[in-house]
């Protein structure tokens, strides 16, 4: 049994908090990601896991056992190193067999788990070459194959593509999600580019300032986003945050923009009328920002006239920046749109998709 | 799990022994010549250094009570015609053999019945015990620690007391005044203090100075042969100082150089240079040329730009170059030796002088020694970063 | 080592670089060009510098014997000539012949490694004992077959072997170590304290720890331990089985601190993240040692140990200022130094240096080419 779980994990370094209060329950065989801005603390919570960091207070479990004062070595953990920390002075070969060495697996053993490693890998040509006769794509794949042949109960990746370049990048993703469900094995993933969390993970934990914001699926954190931090991390172009008002008008609740004022649709509004007169932001994202004109069917809408600024052609859509009086946001277009710079425009917001976040503890109101 | 921490703690354990233990085994012989160099010389002939910790002030009269208070009784003055509490009689014994020879000779003239004397050990500790009880030594006329052996090294002082008696005493040498003149005695680690500031610091400054010079010049000047020249440069590192010695100190008699500073300012400076200028050609071609580019563009002349620019940017590496410089010098002795000889000692060489031909006055050796260690501690504790990085920077000067 | 190529803006004047180099060039040809290029060729010379070694190649007159020439004709020494011999204090072994150089006037008498010539002149027959010689390489013969030389190389070889070894091992040892403790700068500054010293000093130093006496009291740390623990005092700077060790621990104390500077600097270059998958591996502290940091610094270590090598072929101070030679520690360097000026045998002291840079040259060269291989891959 491979689960993992972090209770109440603490890391300190003098006055420097690392991770706080950190309780998270990790499944076995579980792909899960740890995400977030630099300095978040990503990496040090996967540090602490693999033992390279020694942690100040909580308790960390792999399976049932605490593993607080147990070795890296005895953690039976393996970890790809986003520098890849390739031995230099090895042949591939050696690199892949070194771990097993250590353990005092028989000859015969290592050579069948190393090359059936090189197989999946596709390196098995490389055996014999060192580290500095390798692309870095095949180092990375060096450093992953280093990990496979260990069998260990749960992988640890630090980072491990952002060496690459994008092309490059997005085909090692891939591999990866494939080699997850060859081996059957716990993953932890840690990653600052949002896009490969929200692709490759089944679960993804969301860090700020050593804080855990929210985990969840992919699925639930773009949909719900917890919290303000959460709401703008997730997806790609960020999600539109406008100063807002609850209010009601009419009998129905509102809110209230300054320089427009959208009705909630009703399920919502249940909710929200328990805080009216709060002060808010109002999340809508980009993608369900529409031009009037064209915008998808059987949503409920809700218009407003705005200016545009820049528009930016993307081929299947248009990234629109869009102003009001007093407030900035963006949209995305259908292709068709006749919006151009300079225009003013009528924008319709899709409010089935509608956020609000509490402006002074920045929790959604839900 | 318990056994996980304790197992974490235990492993750190062989670390801190192996490296406090070498640590100790480094200091001890320094601390050892600290503490003799602060003892009395009769003290340091009779005692290690590591019996000052022990309290003195008891020792000797167990070994009176054990093996003569039977005889002498509790005041000395049991047996007739003997008083072991006579100051006159104890003065006499300077060194315990002596006071040996007195016992055994009382046994043999029948006046004591010794059944059995104390080794040579006890003998030290008895001999200091009578002393201080008879009042010839109290507690304070021999202090556990003194300057004696700091001020006699300092003067040069070659008497069999101490330069601060004998002044006091009127018995001075010929060659002391008994005021402060005499720490320019020639004989004295003072003088030679002063020479090998004469001697360090212009061997420290004009290596540099050349070096700077050369160095820019092979970093950002244009002629022809330069590469060929820089590496036949750096070549001259291998020709060995003893190489050089000889011919030179022949060129020196002839011309009247043997014995003088500018001698020896001209060979180290001549044989400082080639690591000189390699160090700063590399430190001086890796500063980053949009510098210069930029100073050439605004019409500044190779000269200011050297002044102006190289030399302010390179301190790093000046410094580096004059602290290791500086040390070489101070420190040598073989060069010293040949060139300067007798005629203008420096401390490494002095110190050979203060234990003569019959190896008295070698309680001097601990002052002195610590005399010619003082400022090269100071300069390596204070600048001890630029020694490192020069040193990291290229080979070390053999 | 990269050129630095000088922009076409900053090309100016012909006279001006050579100003600059100048002054750094002239001293250089005359105390280092000059003086090894004429000690080159005084080793060549005799003593004074005033003939060729050659000269030395005496061959002493012993004296006069009387004896029938004709005897001498035959390659069986004549028993007459070996009494005269021995009526001069000369004995000739039985592997003694006779070898005729020029039949009635001159023959050799080779005896092992003795040459006696025989000449006629004036009707007596005048004996002459040969030595060995090399011509003009004689002070060559001597650096390389007089024992004391012998004596200085074999020391050498000692002092190669037990201080490079020690102070490269003491040095990685607690490069090591002090990377682990808090307490790092401290320990590493009081290992590398003695750099500071000079050798003199460090002589001194140790005198006090080795110091012997005859009596019961033991004023040495040393004599004063092993008494304790029941022994008897060595002295240990003269009894000839230990005095080397004692020198070496001395020179060892002194130069551990650089290698341990170098090596630290060299372990902590090593990214931590390959260091750390390796403990992820499943690596005991000590593997991770041997098995990735060592090989990885493997080049900084060589070139330390050259280094070491270089200083430990050219030690000389902590001879000359503790036991001067005596006792058989005898070593290269103080070999020089004491031809020269006690001895005043110039030429041979010439010879020595000589010698002294042919054994250094090979690692310094080596060493060169490795450092400057090292600063093409930075």
């Amino acid at each position: 049994m491979a689960n993992v779980k972090y209770e109440h994990v603490t890391k300190r370094w003098g006055n420097v908090v690392g991770i706080s209060d950190l309780s998270i329950d990790i499944e076995d065989k579980e792909f899960i990601v740890y995400v977030g801005p630099s300095g978040c603390g990503k990496s040090t919570a996967l540090r602490l896991l693999a033992g390279l960091e020694s942690i100040t207070e909580g308790k960390i479990y792999i399976g049932d056992r605490m593993v607080n004062d147990v070795k890296p070595k005895d953690r039976d953990i393996a970890m790809v190193f986003q520098s890849y920390a390739l031995y230099p002075h090895m042949k591939v070969y050696e690199n892949m067999a070194f771990g097993l060495r250590q353990r005092k697996t028989t000859e015969a053993e290592i050579d069948q788990r190393v090359r059936e490693a090189a197989d999946i890998l596709g390196i098995e040509k490389l055996l014999d070459r060192k580290p500095g006769q390798l692309s870095g794509g095949q180092r990375q794949r060096v450093a992953i194959g280093r990990a496979i042949v260990r069998e260990p109960n749960v992988f640890l990746m630090d980072e491990p593509l952002s060496n690459l370049d994008a092309k490059l990048r997005v085909q090692a993703r891939a591999e990866i999600s494939k080699l997850h469900q060859r081996l059957e094995t716990t993953f932890i993933y840690v990653t600052h580019d949002q896009v490969e969390a929200m692709t490759m993970g089944t679960r993804i934990l969301v860090l700020k300032d050593g804080i855990k914001q929210q985990i969840d699926s992919p699925q639930n954190l773009y949909e719900y986003p917890d919290n303000l931090f959460v709401a703008g991390f997730i997806g790609s172009p960020a999600m539109n945050f406008i100063d807002a008002k609850l209010v009601e008008r009419d009998g129905k609740v509102a809110v209230d923009c300054q320089d427009f004022a959208l009705e909630v649709p009703e399920d919502k509004a249940q909710v929200y009328r328990q805080h009216l007169g709060k002060e808010v932001i109002f999340g809508i994202r980009p993608e369900d920002t529409h031009d009037a004109d064209y915008f998808p069917t059987g949503i409920t809408k809700s218009l407003v006239e705005a200016r545009v600024d820049v528009t930016e052609l993307l081929g299947r859509e248009v990234v629109v920046h869009l102003a009001s009086e007093h407030i900035q946001f963006q949209g995305i277009f259908d292709p068709r749109t006749e919006a151009r710079a300079g225009n003013t425009i009528d924008v319709a917001f899709n409010m089935d998709s509608m956020h609000v976040f509490d402006k002074q503890t920045e929790l959604a109101i839900r | 799990m318990i056994t996980d921490r304790i197992k974490m703690i235990l492993s750190g354990l062989p670390t801190h022994v192996v490296l406090i233990g070498l640590c100790l085994i480094w200091l001890i012989p320094t601390i050892g010549l600290f503490v003799t160099s602060l003892r009395p010389f009769q003290d340091i002939n009779e005692s290690g250094w590591w019996t000052v910790f022990a309290p003195r002030e008891t020792a000797g009269q167990d070994v009176y009570e054990k093996y003569l208070a039977p005889y002498y009784g509790p005041d000395g003055k049991a047996v007739e015609g003997v008083d072991l509490f006579d100051p006159e009689l104890i003065g006499e014994f300077r060194r315990s053999i002596e006071l040996t020879v007195f016992l055994r000779e009382q046994v043999e003239e029948g006046k004591v019945q010794l059944e059995e004397l104390p080794d040579t050990q006890e003998m030290t500790e008895l001999l200091a015990y009578l002393r201080r009880v008879s009042g010839v030594e109290d507690a304070a006329s021999r202090p556990r620690f003194t300057l004696d052996n700091y001020i006699d090294a300092l003067m040069g002082y070659r008497g069999r007391d101490s330069y601060v008696e004998d002044c006091a005493a009127g018995e001075q040498a010929l060659d002391l005044n008994c005021n402060i003149t005499d720490i320019m005695n020639p004989r004295g680690m003072g003088r030679a203090f002063v020479n090998s500031l004469l001697v360090a610091i212009p061997c420290v400054i004009l290596p540099i100075l050349f070096a700077a010079f050369a160095g820019y010049a092979f970093s950002w000047l244009h002629f022809p042969g330069r590469m060929l020249l820089f590496a036949l440069l750096v070549g001259l590192q291998i020709v060995p100082l003893q190489m050089t010695l000889i011919p030179v100190s022949r060129v020196y008699a002839q011309l009247g150089l043997n014995g003088t500073f500018l001698g020896i300012w001209l060979f180290h400076t001549g044989f400082g240079l080639p690591y000189a200028i390699y160090l700063m050609r590399n430190f001086i071609g890796s500063l980053p040329r949009e510098i210069f580019e930029s100073a050439y563009l605004d019409g500044m002349s190779h000269w200011t730009v050297f002044y102006k620019l190289a030399l302010p940017l390179s301190v790093p590496a000046l410094a580096s170059l004059a602290i290791f410089q500086f040390l070489w010098i101070w420190n040598d002795l073989l060069v010293a030796l040949v060139f300067l000889g007798g005629q203008k000692p420096v401390l490494t060489y002095q110190i050979g002088n203060m234990v003569s031909s019959l190896g008295a006055g070698w309680h001097l050796l601990t002052a002195a020694a610590f005399i010619s260690m003082a400022l090269p501690m100071i300069v390596f504790f204070a600048l001890q970063r630029f020694f490192v990085r020069g040193m990291l920077a290229g080979a070390v000067k053999g | 080592m990269s050129d630095v190529q000088v922009p076409e803006i900053m090309r100016q004047g012909k006279i001006a670089p050579w100003l600059y180099v100048a002054p750094a060039l002239l001293i250089m040809t005359a105390f280092i060009v000059y003086p090894g290029i004429n000690t080159f060729l005084l080793s060549f010379k005799n003593a004074d510098g005033t003939q060729s070694a050659a000269a030395a190649c005496v061959e002493e007159h012993l004296f006069n014997i009387d004896l029938d020439p004709n005897e001498l004709n035959r390659k069986e020494v004549p028993a007459e000539l070996r009494t005269q011999f021995q009526e001069h204090d000369v004995t000739l072994t039985p592997r003694a012949r006779v070898e005729v150089k020029e039949a009635g006037n001159e023959w050799t008498i080779v005896d092992g490694r003795k040459k006696y010539v025989i000449q006629s002149k004036d009707q007596t027959l005048n004996v002459y004992e040969k030595e060995p010689c090399w011509g003009i390489l004689e002070n060559y013969r001597y650096a390389l077959t007089a024992p004391i030389m012998l004596t200085a190389f074999r020391n050498n070889l000692l002092w190669v072997f037990l201080m490079v070894g020690g102070t490269v091992g003491l040095g990685l040892l607690i490069a090591v170590l002090a990377d682990r403790v808090k307490y790092e700068s401290l320990a590493k500054a009081i290992i590398f304290m003695p750099m500071a010293i000079s050798f003199v000093g460090a002589g001194v130093i140790w005198k006090f720890v080795y110091s012997y006496s005859t009596g019961q009291v033991q004023i040495g740390l040393l004599n004063a331990i092993v008494t304790k623990l029941g022994g008897e005092p060595i002295s240990w700077l003269s009894e000839p089985a230990v005095n080397n060790l004692a020198l070496i621990v001395v020179g060892v104390w002194m130069w551990t601190g650089f290698c341990m500077t170098i090596l630290s600097a060299s372990l902590k270059s090593v990214p931590t993240e390959i260091i750390e998958a390796a403990r992820v591996d499943g690596a005991t502290e000590w593997r991770v040692f041997w098995k990735v940091m060592v090989p990885i610094i493997m080049p900084t270590i060589a070139v330390v140990v050259t280094t070491m090598v270089i200083n430990v072929l050219k030690i000389f101070d902590i001879v000359y200022v503790m036991t001067g030679g005596n006792y058989g520690t005898e070593v290269i360097a103080n070999r020089m130094y004491g031809e020269m000026y006690v001895s005043h045998q110039s030429g041979r002291s010439a010879a020595i240096a000589v010698i002294l840079i042919l054994l250094t040259i090979p690692f310094m060269i080596w060493n060169v080419r490795r450092f400057r291989a090292q600063e093409a891959i930075r």
